[in-house]
């Protein structure tokens, strides 16, 4: 049996190979994605991002147990950073999600944000993509931080819960632009300690100023206790309801299709142009030549289109 | 390049993680991708993880004097599951004439306090599936 | 505390020192450039009054047995009688144990300290799941009552101070130690001895944690109450630094993070409407002894004074016992070396030198090989007997802190208070240090250090003889202590006696008040003493206890 064949039949193994194939771009690995593409999107994907420190792990591990009374097959991906220097890294999520790491049902994977070359948002869908074809029902989507690139790997998200906890002070000020947005769903975390009824003030007043039909919710939890947790599911699907009720789900998804669409060809073309001596050797000299200010980068792009069009 | 993935574990029930959190960071620093699982890990939990996270090599620590009955377990785990192609290491405080016994029973090489940790990053690099 | 025309000419003498060294060292230079203390931490050339400008004889200084203690505990201090020599053991069987204790006794030493082995500590029984594999291998295996009684058999327990390293479930073992003196005729109030209860440095470093924290601190102030009522005489807490050390800490993060506990533990018992005054005079220490002998001799004398200073100032002890850190030292085990095992008795004598001069109370000496496998019977008197030889021989202990007033020590002395002082203000700002482990802050730092410790070694800027220096080819070793598997087997059987001898209905109903006591806010400690009379297993105890209050989430920052 061929991997992807392995896949369909629920091997672990082919499941967490399929997802190496796609983290290291390895060849061939396009083939099997689309040998499995149209057994996909059954699953629905939640995102959980939020800074350092706010008990994503544990409240995604509670989270999970929920969904696993009703039996429902699990995937979770968490990404943790890669040194910038070494290119190593320290991935210890699974630490926080110790009982869920013998159930059959659920399949836990670390990933590295190593520089993959179509971004780390590109090896994330995907590797959401052989999970759902793996048969997962769930799949939770965790990155740690609250920059740029988790608004990419949030938009492979159906839903995306923010995780916030009290006591960041001005990090909610500084967060807010651009990555709040993103957020479907609010929860405080760590809810017995001071301040907690203060930041969901604060969130819920920035909240307020949004002009979007979703207005997202502020639960305090407490993912250490399991305290609301059991309430903040269910704001979760509130939003999945709200999604499929307001013909949303369909275009959210197109929306993000199209990106990851562009993503491919973005890499693709890239690929064609590193992956061919001919063409890196013409990116090589033009880069030189722009370094001493003989060419300027936009011709230099355009020679290199044109050569790709040959 | 891709980086090597090692999970790096506590089997049994002995907390000195100091051993575990030191080589975790030293695979770090030499570009590796490291799973730490922490402590208590049972058999299975380690073989699961090794599985799902797809990793090159395991690494675990072990000071309790547990070895010979967990370490053959994982290995034999790792066989039923056709991992075996993964590279299982082994560290701590354990006597050297356990070590031929452990050998014999799937761990391919043992750290014996004093390693340096760049003995054991070399192994590594020499003897994961390429 | 000294004059300033004195101090001003010393400064004029000092430049001169320092330019003439400097120009002697263009020839011929020091051995490095900077010299390092055994924490790291930078060494000057020469220490003089200058290094103690400001101090404060009296009030920092002082006298042994008066406010601050930087000199020790005690007036009279070692002359007046030697620390307690305490050997922890503890192997395979109650049986077995049992005979290494009487022999120790034998041998001259004056206090048992009890070596559990690791589901005792984690509250399970031999035949559980997750023990297979470690019954009877880092301590002896205690399943209930019945093995206590075993472990204890022949020692009158009103004659000896027993030290028990246990933590989670302290109460429970507690409990057995009181049964069983009851059936040997001794009353509670006559007992003397220590449990180790610290649970906070279990989730920082050593890893025998069970329950969460909130229960785990009430689990301790329980215990606090019962014992001021029941068993006045017993140390009911011995707060570790020992195994933050081990982990890879500094000398000052070693008080730093274990005098935070200790403001932690001071704090829960407040809450728990405790009188400072009744419950501190039985909170007892645990540091380490490492090998830079001046560094650590600081060490001691630093965290005694912090300690004093802490409890008068910040909690408001009258009593001087409250004030008063008294400790229990044992040697470092992460300084023994697998090579050359011989060498460790060297260190483990420089390190009792370290922990007597630091005017400790009680001492354990590591055998010379511990980084091998558990201590054989002769590597165990050996150890012994380096205690004996630094108290009859050495001379150290003719008088109180000798090492006083050497302007390095003192120097040192304050560096680490003030280090200490700072990683304590640190923990205050986390929210305390049950905080502060929670988020990760303690064991990221200890990590740090100890990572930056590993690189020196490889690197060779720290020399460990026999290891990374002066390296020779070696047979391996031979006689290594081995436990015998059929311990674990032995053991499951016995809890299957037990179960078929005991009074189940007994059983079920203490542990079903137990459940209720868990529950409400009554002290569980009597509670726990019936289930345990009634031969409920630790485990079975221990479960009851999950179930209520659920398990430890361990943190990791790396």
């Amino acid at each position: 049996m061929d991997l992807v064949e392995r896949l369909f039949a629920g091997d672990k193994r082919a499941c967490a190979r399929l997802i190496s194939h796609v983290e290291n771009n390895v060849n061939g690995v396009n083939e099997d994605l689309k040998k499995i593409y149209k057994e996909t999107g059954k699953a629905y994907v939640i995102g959980i991002t939020g800074p350092p420190g706010s008990g994503k792990s544990t409240l995604t591990d509670k989270l999970v147990k929920l969904l696993r009374k009703e039996g429902k097959k699990i995937g979770i991906i968490a990404v943790d950073p890669t040194s910038p220097f070494t290119g190593g890294a320290i991935l210890g999520d699974r630490v926080r999600m110790g009982d869920l790491n013998t159930d059959n049902g659920v399949f836990i994977r670390s990933m590295g944000a190593r520089g993959h070359l179509g971004g780390l948002s590109d090896a994330t869908s995907a590797a959401v993509t052989v999970l759902d074809a793996y048969g997962c029902e769930y799949i939770f989507l965790e990155t740690v931080g609250v920059g740029q690139s988790e608004v990419e790997v949030m938009k492979r998200a159906d839903t995306t819960l923010m995780v916030m906890v009290p006591g960041l002070g001005d990090d909610i000020q500084a967060i807010k632009a651009g990555v709040m947005e993103i957020g479907n769903v609010f929860a405080v975390n760590k809810s017995d300690r001071d301040g907690a009824k203060r930041t969901k003030r604060e969130i819920d007043m920035m909240l307020d100023f949004s002009k979007k039909d979703w207005r997202p919710s502020v639960t305090l939890v407490s993912a250490l206790k399991d305290e609301n947790v059991d309430i903040l599911l269910e704001k979760i699907f509130e939003h999945r309801n709200y999604l499929l009720e307001s013909n949303l789900y369909h275009l959210e998804r197109k929306a993000n299709v199209k990106n990851e669409i562009l993503a491919l060809v973005r890499k693709e073309i890239m690929e064609r142009v590193i992956n061919n001596d001919e063409k890196h050797q013409l990116l090589d000299e033009l880069s030189h030549k722009v370094a001493l200010r003989i060419e300027n980068p936009y011709t230099a792009s355009e020679i290199i289109i044109e050569e790709l069009k040959k | 390049m891709r980086p090597i993935r090692v999970l790096v574990a506590k089997p049994g029930l002995d907390g000195h993680d100091r051993g575990a959190k030191v080589i975790a960071r030293a695979l770090r620093d030499a570009g590796m991708e490291v799973i730490y699982t922490g402590l208590r890990q049972t058999v299975d939990q380690i073989v699961n993880a090794a599985i799902e996270e797809d990793v090159d090599c395991i690494a675990v620590s072990i000071l309790s004097g547990a070895h010979n009955t967990l370490l053959p377990k994982i290995a034999e785990r790792l066989k039923e599951e056709n991992a075996e192609d993964i590279l299982f290491v082994g560290g701590g405080v354990i006597p050297d004439d356990d070590i031929p016994f452990l050998k014999e029973n799937g761990i391919s090489a043992i750290f014996t306090p004093g390693t340096p940790t760049t003995v054991t990053i070399d192994y590594i690099k020499a003897n994961v599936r390429k | 505390m000294f004059r300033e025309d004195v101090l001003a000419s010393l400064k004029e003498s000092k430049k001169n020192f320092d330019e003439k060294t400097e120009k002697l060292l263009e020839k011929r230079p020091e051995r490095k450039a900077v010299f390092h203390s055994g924490s790291g931490k930078e060494v000057k050339r020469v220490y003089t009054p200058l290094d103690l400008d400001g101090i404060d004889y009296e009030k920092e200084i002082g006298l042994p047995g008066e406010y601050p203690y930087t000199r020790g505990a005690y007036g009279s201090m070692h002359r007046g009688r030697f620390w307690t020599m305490r050997m922890y053991a503890g192997f395979a069987t109650a049986e077995e144990s049992n005979k290494r204790y009487k022999y120790l006794v034998e041998q001259g030493s004056s206090g048992l300290s009890v070596a559990f082995d690791l589901p005792t500590q984690i509250g399970y029984d031999s035949d559980h799941e997750l023990a297979n594999g470690e019954v009877g291998k880092v301590g002896v295996a205690i399943d209930s009552l019945a093995d206590m009684e075993v472990l204890f058999d022949g020692i009158p327990l009103d004659k000896v101070s027993t030290s028990m390293t246990i933590n989670a479930p302290a109460g429970v073992l507690l409990a057995m130690y009181i049964a069983v003196a009851e059936k040997q005729g001794v009353s509670a109030d006559k007992l003397r001895g220590t449990i180790q209860n610290d649970i906070l440095k279990e989730y920082i470093a050593r890893g025998t944690y069970i329950y969460p924290t909130e229960p785990s601190m009430r689990l301790i102030t329980d215990i606090f109450e019962y014992c001021s009522q029941n068993v006045p005489k017993w140390n009911t807490i011995s707060i570790s630094g020992y195994h933050i050390r081990e982990a890879g800490s500094t000398a000052s993060q070693e008080v730093g993070f274990t005098l935070a506990d200790g403001i932690a533990y001071v704090e829960a018992a407040l809450k728990a409407g405790l009188d400072i005054d009744t419950f501190a005079p039985r909170l007892s220490f645990f540091f380490n002894a490492h090998n830079d002998l001046l560094e650590e001799v600081a060490k001691y004398r630093a965290a005694r004074r912090l300690w004093a200073t802490i409890m008068k100032e910040r909690f408001g002890a009258k009593k001087a016992n409250s004030m008063i850190m008294k400790f229990h030292t044992q040697t470092g085990g992460s300084t023994l070396t697998a090579q050359q095992p011989e060498n460790n008795i060297v260190r483990v004598a420089i390190q009792t030198l370290a922990a007597v001069m630091g005017g400790t109370q009680s001492l354990h000496t590591n055998s010379k090989d511990e980084a091998l496998a558990l201590p054989s019977e002769t590597s165990v008197r050996t150890a012994l007997r380096t205690q004996q030889i630094v108290a009859h021989e050495s001379g150290v202990t003719n008088t109180a802190d000798p090492l006083a007033g050497s302007y390095y020590i003192e120097a040192k002395t304050n560096e680490i208070e003030k280090e200490a002082m700072e990683y304590i203000k640190k923990i205050d700002e986390l929210g305390g240090a049950p905080s502060a482990i929670d988020n990760g802050y303690i064991q990221q730092e200890i990590m740090d250090a100890a990572y930056s410790y590993q690189k020196d070694v490889e690197n060779g800027d720290i020399v460990i003889v026999g290891m990374n220096k002066f390296k020779v080819e070696e047979e391996p070793p031979t006689g290594l202590l081995r436990v015998d598997p059929a311990v674990e087997v032995k053991q499951r059987k016995q809890i299957e006696n037990l179960k078929d001898r005991r009074n189940s209905e007994d059983v079920e109903n203490t542990l079903s008040k137990l459940e209720e006591a868990c529950k409400s806010d009554e002290n569980v400690m009597p509670y726990i003493l019936d289930a345990v009379k009634a031969y409920a297993t630790l485990g079975e105890i221990s479960d009851v206890m999950r179930e209520v209050f659920g398990e430890y989430q361990q943190s990791v920052k790396l």
